[in-house]
């Protein structure tokens, strides 16, 4: 298939990517971005691990097409806070103990991310409401909701 | 309990940094120059001959750089559990034959994953299909189609135990009843799917990267099925999303064939397998039919027990000979039994084969075990907390299958959670409601931490782990135990830095890698935390000894007169003399002719079945709407000994995760077969509990202090869910009156059992 030359913003940068038509936004952010903290844990839109912001809203990377993300600001885990820095809700996960093997956290992150930029407090059902797309098997998300909870 | 500096601390986890920045690394998010892209082909048939395979047009097409099949192999087999050759009975490539839909019948490498998806389907492969069988009961009957040679009747394996005299006993007891209880097929779904990066150097030294809970075993199985010395392959853990007994199979067709193919093809390769493999073939849970018979006095008091388990085992054998036997042990947790039988059969079916899965064995045989004792308190009009806390396993107490009760808090588990919950009066919730009804349940077990024994033949401790100190006073740790994502790298961290008095940032941890971490049995039967905690402990005390001798030289005072606190090494009562943690560790090195501080610890069970086990007794409660059967779970009370915790917060990790995989056991997860063909492989048709269909949680943690566990810490990532299933059951039952014997509990066998009461 032929690539064309696509321009993306990602975490604040403008990039130049060559793509195919099919290449989804997951696959060019991982393999030609290097942008490896975003997982794919089903790559059929049903689990939300490949959740990142476009324009602040959050989308199934894996289901989305790359074409389909110029002119949109992307933000993936790495452009959520820079360099050492965190943003509130990863330190929350971290002292909340909400991580457990790390796979679907970058996804739900980012998913709690966006409920707390249109709700400042939200409460717990809206929480677990704004979160069940996201699976996870390990901490039963009891921790996770505590710990958006927590966020102030 | 004596108060720690760290130990018993809720501290954050050392690498949950990484995992929130997205930094840390999984096996797919490592990539090498070169790198190809790995796919496996797999069965369209559950029973069928390899007639021929014609790899030809596959390998022509642009970017392909290697084809390999089974006749490209060894043709050596494998299997987990090699102590004994039956259970050595799968191919890590098909050769002949295929038993299953899915079972790995070739691999491709290309350039690019499109290319490697066109070239499967350029490989063409004849087959000859065989009658296939897939029901348990059918499979050993006279006639039916033979998976495998050596197993007639289809039996994998068979396991009979007994203690007393069951048969006698039933005649003095006042109760006797007998239920046949079934379980579906489940499934780990570990968030990571499995992945596995091979290359070779010039020197024929093979190195992988693999998703595993088992990096000594792959690197022994592999060595095994390439023909070639383990110790020149090279198994690198990384990062793991998850694994609940489904990455612990020793070796996997993944790993196999991306050493195969990047030897074929002389580059790297890297198979990641797709969700749709993963539910399709992977290894799960094994379904089981148990019959249980189970007679008590009136008071209460179980006297026997009888019981026989028909295990649906799959293809192949993985870990399912062990499973067969823990099905009949695992019943003698958390009650006494004069009495035991039980007969287990493994059999094989051509459906992807079961293994080891959280719990092994438990979650299907607690459901029973509660389930009945439930309907037998109901029977003699008796509080099933009252008749659990009569026959529960105290402190100093042998089970029926030998389990040495070391440490139990199993009767203050259920005091507490009784308390906690309102047992006594929620129980008694008038049920006058035509549209809903409350129901209120116990769920009770008991589980060991960690196995005593390897699966192969081995010299090596089951857990050991080396300290490095370097010059600036921090600590390199090596470690075999692997870290899956349930914390281990933080507590051997934490034990390393309690013993010395350093700060845990000061710890350094690489955590299996062969070539260089010291061998550890992996991952599994919950033994990581005793095992590898204590193999620390041990560690850590040895540097500490090293250090104390150099620094009771200089001070002229006795070892045994030292403290280490605060980054420093002092006299007991007199703080003021001390030397910092640096200048111990170069003093040390001064005196040793510069040779660096490095001391090794290990640990091997003293018990060949366990050293220890925990306890557990959870309350569940639930509402059932009446009218349609749709069940919602509102609560669990759980009170859980695990010794003592070592890290509060990663224990009640460990059990929050276990509850939403045990109501997911319970009321939605369930792979469904058409013959052998899986209907429903995927995440929204497994249907995994969700973020919003989770119920409160309560934890009381009971604390005991167990004699062999590291600061008297015991298990808690697989006993915490065998409770949650039968709690469940219960409850509805409490609702309802609808008893449920088979799992799971869909709103559909919840109305049937209201209307077959109605009747
Ligand atoms: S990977 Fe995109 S939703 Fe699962
Ligand atoms: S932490 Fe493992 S899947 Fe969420």
């Amino acid at each position: 298939m032929e690539k064309e030359l696509l321009e993306l913003t990602v975490n604040g940068e403008v990039q130049e990517v060559a793509v195919k038509p099919n290449d989804t936004l997951l696959e060019v952010v991982r393999d030609n971005l290097g942008l490896i903290g975003t997982k794919e844990a089903c790559g059929v839109g049903e689990c939300g691990a490949c959740t990142v912001l476009m324009e602040g809203r959050p989308v199934l990377s894996c289901l989305t097409l790359a074409l389909d993300a110029t002119e949109q600001e992307v933000t993936t885990i790495e452009g959520l806070s820079t360099g050492e820095d965190l943003d509130p809700i990863q330190e929350s996960f971290i002292q909340y103990g909400a991580v457990q093997c790390g796979f679907c956290t970058p996804g739900m992150i980012l998913t709690a991310k966006e409920l707390l930029g249109r709700d400042k407090n939200p409460d717990e059902a809206e929480i677990r409401e704004a979160i069940s797309g996201n699976l996870c098997r390990c901490t039963g998300y009891a921790k996770i909701v505590e710990a958006v909870q927590a966020v102030k | 309990m004596k108060e720690y500096r760290l130990i018993g601390k809720r501290l954050p986890r050392i690498d949950a940094r990484d995992k929130v920045k997205g930094r840390a690394l999984y096996t797919d998010d490592i990539s090498m120059p070169g790198m190809l892209y790995g796919l496996i082909l797999r069965s369209p048939y559950a029973h069928a001959k390899i007639v021929k395979i014609d790899t030809s047009r596959a390998l022509k097409l642009p970017g392909v750089k290697a084809v390999v099949t089974g006749e490209d192999t060894a043709k050596v087999k494998f299997g987990v559990i090699s102590r004994s050759r039956k259970f050595i009975d799968e191919y890590p490539l098909a050769v002949d034959k295929v038993r299953f839909i899915g079972e790995e019948v070739a691999a491709v490498a290309a350039t690019d994953p499109d290319a490697a998806m066109e070239a499967l389907d350029l490989i063409e492969v004849e087959y000859q299909e065989l009658p296939a069988v897939f029901d348990p009961e059918e499979a050993q009957k006279p006639g039916a189609p033979q998976i495998h040679e050596h197993a007639p009747g289809n039996i994998s394996r068979e396991h009979h135990m007994k203690k007393g005299d069951p048969d006698r006993a039933f005649k003095e007891c006042d109760l006797v009843r007998e239920d046949t209880f079934t379980t579906q097929s489940a499934i780990h779904a570990y968030m990571e799917p499995r992945a596995a990066l091979a290359s070779w150097d010039l020197t024929d030294k093979l190195m992988v990267y693999t998703s595993t809970q088992t990096p000594y075993y792959v690197q022994q199985h592999l060595g095994r099925t390439l023909g070639m010395n383990p110790d020149n392959i090279r198994i690198i853990k990384p990062f793991v999303g998850g694994g609940f007994g489904g990455k612990s199979d020793g070796l996997s067709a993944v790993e196999f064939s991306a050493a195969l193919l990047s030897k074929h093809a002389g580059r790297p390769v890297k198979i990641v397998c797709s969700r749709d493999e993963e539910f399709t073939a992977a290894r799960r849970k094994h379904p089981a039919s148990i019959t249980m018979k189970t007679g008590v006095k009136k008071d209460g008091t179980i006297v026997a027990r009888q019981s026989r388990a028909i295990l649906d085992g799959g293809a192949y054998c993985s870990l399912g000979p062990l499973t067969t036997v823990l099905m009949g042990t695992f019943q003698t947790l958390p009650f006494r039994f004069e009495h035991f039988q039980y007969d287990g059969y493994r059999i094989y079916t051509n459906k992807p084969p079961c293994g080891a899965m959280r719990g092994h064995g438990g979650p299907q045989v607690h459901f029973a075990q509660d389930a009945q004792l439930d309907m037998i308190a109901e029977e003699l009009d008796l509080d099933p907390v009252e008749m659990a806390l009569k026959n529960g396993l105290k402190t100093g107490d042998e089970s029926a299958a030998g389990f040495k009760i070391v440490s139990s808090g199993f009767a203050e588990c259920l005091r507490k959670v009784s308390e906690a919950a309102d047992w006594q009066d929620k129980k008694r919730t008038e049920k006058n409601d035509p549209k809903k009804a409350y129901g209120i349940g116990l769920g009770c077990g008991g589980f060991p931490s960690g196995a005593g024994f390897y699966f192969n033949k081995t010299t090596s401790a089951h857990s050991s782990v080396i300290i490095k100190a370097g010059e600036g006073g921090g600590l390199s740790v090596l470690t075999g135990a692997s870290d899956i994502g349930q914390g281990s790298d933080s507590v051997v961290c934490q034990i390393v830095a309690e013993v010395l008095g350093l700060p845990i940032e000061d710890i350094h941890i690489t955590s299996a890698d062969t070539e260089i971490t010291p061998p550890d049995m992996g991952t599994y039967s919950s033994r990581v935390t005793v095992a590898a905690g204590n193999a620390a402990l041990n560690a850590a005390k040895a540097a500490r000894e090293a250090l104390f001798k150099v620094v009771a030289d200089k001070f002229e005072a006795s070892p045994d007169d030292l403290l280490a606190e605060e980054q420093k090494i002092f006299v007991k009562g007199s703080p003021e003399i001390y030397t910092s943690f640096v200048d111990a560790v170069n003093l040390y090195q001064k005196k040793n002719q510069g040779s660096p501080l490095v001391v090794k610890g290990s640990y091997n069970s003293p018990d060949p079945l366990s050293p220890t086990y925990s306890f557990g007794a959870y309350i569940c409660e639930v509402e059932v709407d009446l009218r349609t059967g749709e069940l919602t779970v509102l609560r669990y009370t759980v009170g859980h000994d695990c010794g003592q915790p070592l890290n509060p917060m990663s224990v009640e990790g460990q059990i929050e995760g276990c509850i939403s995989m045990g109501m997911g056991y319970a009321i939605s997860e369930d792979l469904r077969f058409d013959g052998g063909q899986t209907l429903n492989p995927s995440f929204l048709g497994y249907a995994m509990p969700t973020a919003n269909q989770m119920p409160k949680i309560e934890i009381t943690h009971v604390v005991t202090d167990d004699p062999h566990g590291p600061f008297g810490a015991k298990e808690t990532g697989e006993g915490s869910l065998d409770p949650v299933a039968p709690a469940i059951v219960n409850a509805v039952y409490n609702a309802t009156g609808v008893r449920i014997k088979d799992l799971p509990i869909t709103s559909g066998k919840i109305l049937q059992g209201l209307k077959d009461k109605d009747r």
